[in-house]
């Protein structure tokens, strides 16, 4: 088995659709019904979702000093939003999970490996 | 190569092995002869020099393991059934290379080095691009698959017909990279077995079928397409009595199919336009109207460029040089040589000659083969219209 990560990019200023309190609630309740999905197919290994960039802190060497920034690391409009370890046996299998992650949040989806370590 | 990477799981240990049986083959054949079944003495070597190479490398341990296993069990089953496997390794192979995970440049680089076998120079010849280009995207794919784990196997039925066109298309370029090659008909041959693999898979994907078909057309012309000399000889004049009329009723007989099935796609009707060649007893009695109506539909199908051109070509045969180079000037093709060189012939029909000499020279700089570049210096098809 080996382990994927997929990541949610949020675009910041692109247009979100108005949704009503139902409609997040609704929203809400497919990502648990596919978190649990995931669960029993044992295919879950861990996954969260991020609070907004702007709650972020960037901690990097500067010489030897330790230069703290506040704001997200890239410049760019995107964003992780969050993101599922998943374990799958081949990336066919991954994307299969990838393609219900993708429906159910919304937001396009980044399938990438893991490095394989090699007494595991 | 497929059943090498079965066994190994690993393309790059696969293509060292098969390099390097080849070469002992070389070292050893010319003084000890022939063995008596050349294609299982290079897997048994190859398998040989793999786990020698796998032994000098570390990290090559866990591998060995699993090889060795395998090894034993074959050894026992004899080579004849691992010939056997190596259909079905043919046809994951092929799936494998074409997994829509990767990029279509990808797949398609993939499979023409790992099934039909072209060194990546050949391979970089054949997409136009430069040989370390070439090296670098065939690197990244194998990266990725195995990185990734892209998976070595047929996909699920249900899975199928999505997995199918790259397959088609890569399976179509093989096919025309032997065509395009002197020594090439292995490749065609490897082409055609694949598409009939294919076909008696999904027996039931018209577009399958029809890409069988267009290349048995195409196959039953191959032999004339090249003079004596290996020079090219067009459409117009080649010998048709030495057309394989076996492939040309095989061929027919599948567009018949593909007809009554009336779910047109665009190898069909690629098939059918080559058919209707097929059926002229002679260039003059080419059912011209019947081959733009084909254009027109395919045209609506697939509208590319070079679609476009292939109908104003045959438009021209039925409404003269003139619409026909008015349609063709509209088409952004400059970097392909047959652009060129049908601007030149129709310009040559018109009596333009200052500009149809120049429109060969720039065909014959961009010309991807020999043969192609000496037929156009020569002045091409115009020239053997009316030779002075």
């Amino acid at each position: 088995m080996a382990q994927y990560m997929f990541s949610a990019y949020s675009v910041e200023g692109a247009a979100r659709p108005e949704m009503s309190e139902e409609e997040m609630q609704q929203g809400w309740q497919k990502i648990m019904v596919l978190e649990e999905e995931m669960k029993s197919a044992g295919a879950l290994v861990f996954s969260g979702r991020l609070t907004e960039p702007d709650t972020a802190t960037v901690v990097a060497m500067a010489d030897s000093d330790v230069i703290t920034t506040d704001g997200p690391f890239a410049e760019s409009k995107e964003h992780l939003g969050g993101f599922y370890i998943i374990e799958a046996a081949d990336l066919d299998a991954a994307l299969v999970w990838a393609s219900k992650t993708t429906a159910a949040v919304g937001a396009p989806i980044e399938v990438r490996p893991f490095w394989e370590m090699p007494d595991a | 190569m497929a059943t090498m990477i079965r066994v190994f799981g690993d393309i790059d240990v696969a293509e060292d092995a098969v390099q390097d049986a080849f070469a002992v083959a070389l070292r050893k054949w010319p003084n000890d002869g022939l063995p008596p079944n050349p294609g299982g003495w290079i897997m048994t070597t190859a398998r040989r020099c793999a786990i020698d190479r796998l032994r000098r490398e570390t990290r090559g341990r866990d591998l060995l393991d699993e090889v060795a296993v395998l090894s034993s069990a074959t050894e026992e089953s004899g080579i004849l059934e691992m010939v056997a496997h190596m259909q079905d390794d043919r046809l994951r192979l092929i799936f494998t290379c074409c997994n829509p995970a990767l990029s279509t440049e990808a797949q398609v680089a993939l499979t023409l080095r790992l099934l039909g076998g072209l060194t990546t120079d050949e391979v970089a010849r054949a997409f136009l691009v430069a040989e370390p280009t070439m090296s670098q995207r065939l690197a990244r794919a194998k990266r990725k698959i195995k990185a990734a784990r892209i998976p070595y196997r047929v996909p699920e039925d249900d899975e199928l017909p999505g997995r199918l066109r790259p397959v088609l298309a890569v399976v179509y370029l093989v096919y025309n990279a032997g065509l395009n090659d002197s020594g090439g008909q292995d490749l065609c041959a490897e082409a055609i077995r694949l598409a009939r693999i294919l076909v008696s898979l999904m027996p039931d994907e018209p577009e399958v079928a029809g890409l069988l078909a267009l290349l048995l057309l195409t196959e039953s012309r191959r032999l004339s397409r090249t003079a004596a000399d290996g020079s090219l000889v067009l459409l117009g004049e080649q010998d048709r009595t030495r057309w394989d009329r076996a492939l040309i009723e095989e061929g027919r007989a599948i567009v018949r199919a593909c007809i009554r099935r009336n779910q047109p796609g665009s190898y069909q009707l690629q098939a059918a336009i080559s058919a209707v060649h097929a059926d002229a007893p002679s260039a003059e009695e080419t059912d011209w109207i019947q081959v733009v109506a084909l254009y027109d539909l395919l045209l609506a199908i697939s509208p590319t460029p070079v679609v476009a051109m292939n109908r104003a070509i045959a438009i021209g045969e039925v409404r003269g040089p003139g619409v026909a180079l008015a349609l063709v000037d509209g088409l952004a093709l400059d970097n392909y040589y047959s652009f060129h060189a049908t601007r030149a012939d129709l310009l040559a029909r018109l009596g333009r000659k200052r500009e149809a000499d120049a429109a060969y020279e720039r065909a014959a700089d961009l010309a991807p083969t020999d043969a192609e570049r000496d037929f156009l210096k020569l002045g091409g098809r115009t020239r053997r219209r009316s030779p002075d």
